[in-house]
């Protein structure tokens, strides 16, 4: 047992840090989120696509992408350490996730050598930026209830409907849309499968505005948008499954990160005075900063348990499942009880003011999200229980019968 | 990163859990738990016959050489029994003991006897209800005599030696206790988990010896509660891995309003949350068995989140697991309660989560370890 690199991890990550060397900057300790929250800034946006091309150059963008995608042909166990180590550098992260991490690897599996040549070396040089398009007012948790429709015309597709929770519509160049094409077919067999160009005519885009202020996620609606045969993803009708390689890489893109970190409410409760001197001294403060401590640690070492099995070319275990579910609302937690330590003062949100520049309050703001965004909790339970725990998935009412004779959305 | 157990000890750990199904099935969990004999001696006999006691001592003494990681894998599955013996305090307390603060002589004394399973060990701390704080022992080594009474004492009834927590001349000190000296009183006790045996020990002028040295007996103390903890860890995930398993398996045969009771969310998203505790608490007990195998000086702040997280973990499978088996789970019939007593046994056995926790804080706040 020990956490040292195999020698072929060892060059791989001495090969990484010489590349992050030459090409950034050490980040400051204590930095993490500014490197992330600038999608919306169009100099942030050109800062990271012109990183992404340097590290794309480089055989660093696409480290597990086969070659016919474009990619380096390696190992998740290399890509892992590639993130460790760029972590440690001021370098902008975010913008590509969801098209790197969920829409390129669709389009490369379902689409044509033809459509992997076109699109993946230029999502990869962060030349292109992609978006997802599925979610709707009525299909969240239950995606395959949506209801966006698309109908042939010739050698197009005619696409009428609304997306919701789009993030990065706006800026976007292209998206993966998911349409129902047969309404009297059961929920998830009428479904059919498209990328197409954000410019599109017909294509509106409305920001949506956040409880925490920001609008990091859009409406997208859609009138009689044309969309070429050519850009269908596998069979009309086969949309579900061809959906289902998208969600596959989302847990996988969405999974497991944090912002406000257990290391923030220790240094709040070492701030803070209580009647008995600093937090940090009071039991009933230790208690929690003890569980959200090894709760922390315990991601950690689930995280190291999947690199082990990574490193061996396995398959990692279910124990790579758990990190969204456990740090969503352990982030909530965090910053309401960091809140209750500064009592009244707790509710101002002037960075100036507020300890460790406002960050618990902006986390109470941005947690919720982070318990529905990409699975909600609900969702990522089902998840565990059927899939790791082979609990038998809930008894449905909409499955076998025609899409058009089911109730969805919120009944008038 | 190789952050797992080596196949050699995968393989350990599958042949125990395959020899413990056979030899420590439930009905000799509730032989014991229900008749008088205070641990199975015949399985006492194996596992010592098979090296299990020997696993972490060092060869020279009668050792296996298994090393703390092989006793780690024997850990998760000896909880994950319930096998109704001494291991934990002879083990894991009384030959880490002696193993950490001993002197040649009682190394030799001792060793060979816990190696071979000849001789049973345990700590001796608690003097009653409320936490066991060591400014405030009243039972005292003074000129070579042990005076006071322990309560409870995991099986103390059975051992032969008692490494006692006692005040000294020179401040708290270990005693190295003969049981059967002059002057020891013993008395079974009943506790919420008869599979293990528990007594109250008295002790009146009683000859015992120092182990480590007079006054060093704080540090030493907590230096065999790290260890132990990391053990105690992978009982307990062993424990909790049973309960969920349990759960499941009632959940998926178990139908009322016509479906698996397994297929309803109340019921799912409870066991989900069973396996994030037990898989948090796993893999922190993996850190802990990293810490312990080379003696790191992490093993403090990797014993305390070992313990926390297993304990909680264990108490919450086995309770959820009563729960998930609705009236059935809380008759004697079925297996639950076993589960149910051990995992608080456990949970207090090397001092509550309360405990570990201020002991935790402490330590990161002291070490400035990174977090």
């Amino acid at each position: 047992m020990d956490f040292e690199d195999t020698p072929e991890e060892a060059e791989f990550r001495a090969g990484a840090r010489a590349f992050l060397d030459k090409n950034a900057k050490r980040r400051e300790p204590g930095s993490g989120m500014v490197y992330r929250a600038g999608n919306e800034d169009p100099k942030f946006r050109q800062w990271a696509k012109d990183w992404q091309a340097k590290k794309a150059d480089a055989g660093y963008a696409g480290i597990t992408w086969s070659k016919d995608w474009g990619g380096r042909g390696g190992t998740p166990i290399q890509q892992v350490i590639y993130d460790q180590e760029e972590a440690k550098y001021a370098v902008p992260r975010g913008l590509f996730d969801i098209g790197l991490g969920m829409c390129i690897p669709t389009l490369c599996t379902w689409g044509t050598q033809a459509h992997r040549d076109r699109y993946a070396k230029k999502a990869l040089r962060g030349e292109e930026v992609w978006c997802q398009l599925f979610s709707e007012p009525a299909a969240g948790s239950d995606l395959a209830g949506l209801r966006t429709r698309a109908e042939r015309d010739g050698d197009d597709w005619v696409v009428n409907g609304q997306k919701i929770w789009t993030s990065g519509a706006h800026y976007c160049d292209y998206g993966v849309l998911v349409t129902r094409s047969d309404f009297s077919a059961p929920k998830h067999k009428g479904l059919t499968y498209f990328f197409l160009d954000m410019k599109s005519p017909g294509i509106e885009i409305r920001p949506i505005k956040q409880i925490s202020g920001q609008s990091h996620f859009n409406e997208v609606f859609f009138t009689d948008v044309r969309i070429p045969d050519s850009q269908r993803l596998g069979l009309p009708g086969d949309g579900w499954k061809v959906s289902l390689t998208t969600l596959m890489n989302e847990r996988y893109t969405i999974g497991g990160r944090m912002s406000v970190g257990v290391e923030d409410i220790f240094e709040l409760a070492r701030r803070i005075e209580l009647d008995d001197g600093p937090a940090i001294k009071n039991e009933a403060v230790r208690d929690k900063l003890a569980d959200w401590y090894v709760s922390t640690q315990g991601l950690k070492y689930s995280h190291f348990r999947t690199m082990t099995a990574l490193s061996r070319g396995d398959t990692p275990g279910p124990e790579s499942s758990i990190g969204k579910l456990v740090n969503g609302s352990k982030l909530q937690n965090i910053a309401a009880f960091a809140m209750d330590l500064m009592e009244q003062g707790g509710v101002l949100t002037d960075p100036d003011v507020a300890p460790i520049s406002a960050v618990f309050q902006q986390t109470l703001m941005t947690s919720p999200s982070s318990r529905i965004a990409g699975g909600s909790d609900e969702i990522m339970r089902n998840i565990i229980a059927e899939r790791v725990l082979g609990l038998p998935a809930d008894i449905r009412v909409d499955k076998d019968a025609p899409f058009n004779e089911l109730p969805t959305g919120k009944k008038k | 990163m190789n952050f797992d157990f080596s196949d050699d000890l995968k393989q350990l750990r599958e042949q125990a859990r395959r020899f413990l199904r056979e030899k420590s099935p439930p009905a000799t969990v509730r032989r014991i738990l229900e008749g008088p004999e205070p641990y199975d001696k015949a399985l006492w006999k194996e596992i010592a016959d098979m090296g299990w006691t020997a696993a972490a001592i060092p060869e020279e003494h009668g050792g296996a050489g298994l090393g703390h990681l092989g006793l780690c894998v024997l850990a998760e599955e000896l909880g994950a029994s319930l096998a109704p013996l001494p291991f934990s305090s002879s083990v894991y307390l009384a030959t880490e003991a002696i193993v950490a603060g001993g002197s040649e002589a009682q190394k030799k004394a001792w060793l060979p006897k816990l190696a071979s399973g000849e001789a049973i060990g345990t700590l001796a701390l608690a003097e009653g209800p409320g936490k066991a704080d060591t400014r405030k022992l009243r039972t005292t080594f003074r000129g070579g005599a042990l005076n006071g009474e322990k309560l409870p004492v995991p099986d103390g009834d059975v051992a032969d030696f008692a490494v006692v927590v006692a005040q000294g001349d020179r401040g708290l000190t270990l005693a190295l206790v003969d049981l059967k000296a002059s002057g020891v009183t013993r008395e079974p006790i009943e506790t919420i988990d008869p599979s293990r045996s528990h007594a109250r020990v008295s002790f009146a002028n009683t000859p015992a010896e120092p182990l480590g040295a007079p006054g060093g007996g704080e540090a030493l103390l907590k230096r065999v509660q790290d260890r132990a903890a990391v053990l105690f860890a992978f009982e307990q995930v062993g424990g909790a891995q049973r309960c969920l398993e349990s759960a499941r398996d009632y959940a998926l045969e178990r139908y009322a309003f016509g479906r698996p009771i397994g297929s309803f969310q109340a019921i799912k998203h409870k066991l989900a949350d069973v396996y994030v505790a037990t898989e948090l608490a796993r893999s922190n007990a993996y850190y802990g068995a990293w810490a312990l195998e080379r003696d790191a000086p992490e093993l403090p702040v990797a014993a305390a989140s070992a313990r926390i997280c297993a304990s909680d973990a264990f108490f919450l499978a086995a309770k959820e697991n009563i729960q998930v088996h609705g009236g059935m789970g809380f008759t004697w019939e079925f297996d639950c309660h076993l589960y149910y007593r051990r995992a608080k046994l456990l949970s207090l056995a090397l001092g509550s989560t309360r405990i570990w926790k201020d002991r935790l804080i402490t330590q990161l706040e002291t070490a400035n370890a990174p977090l």
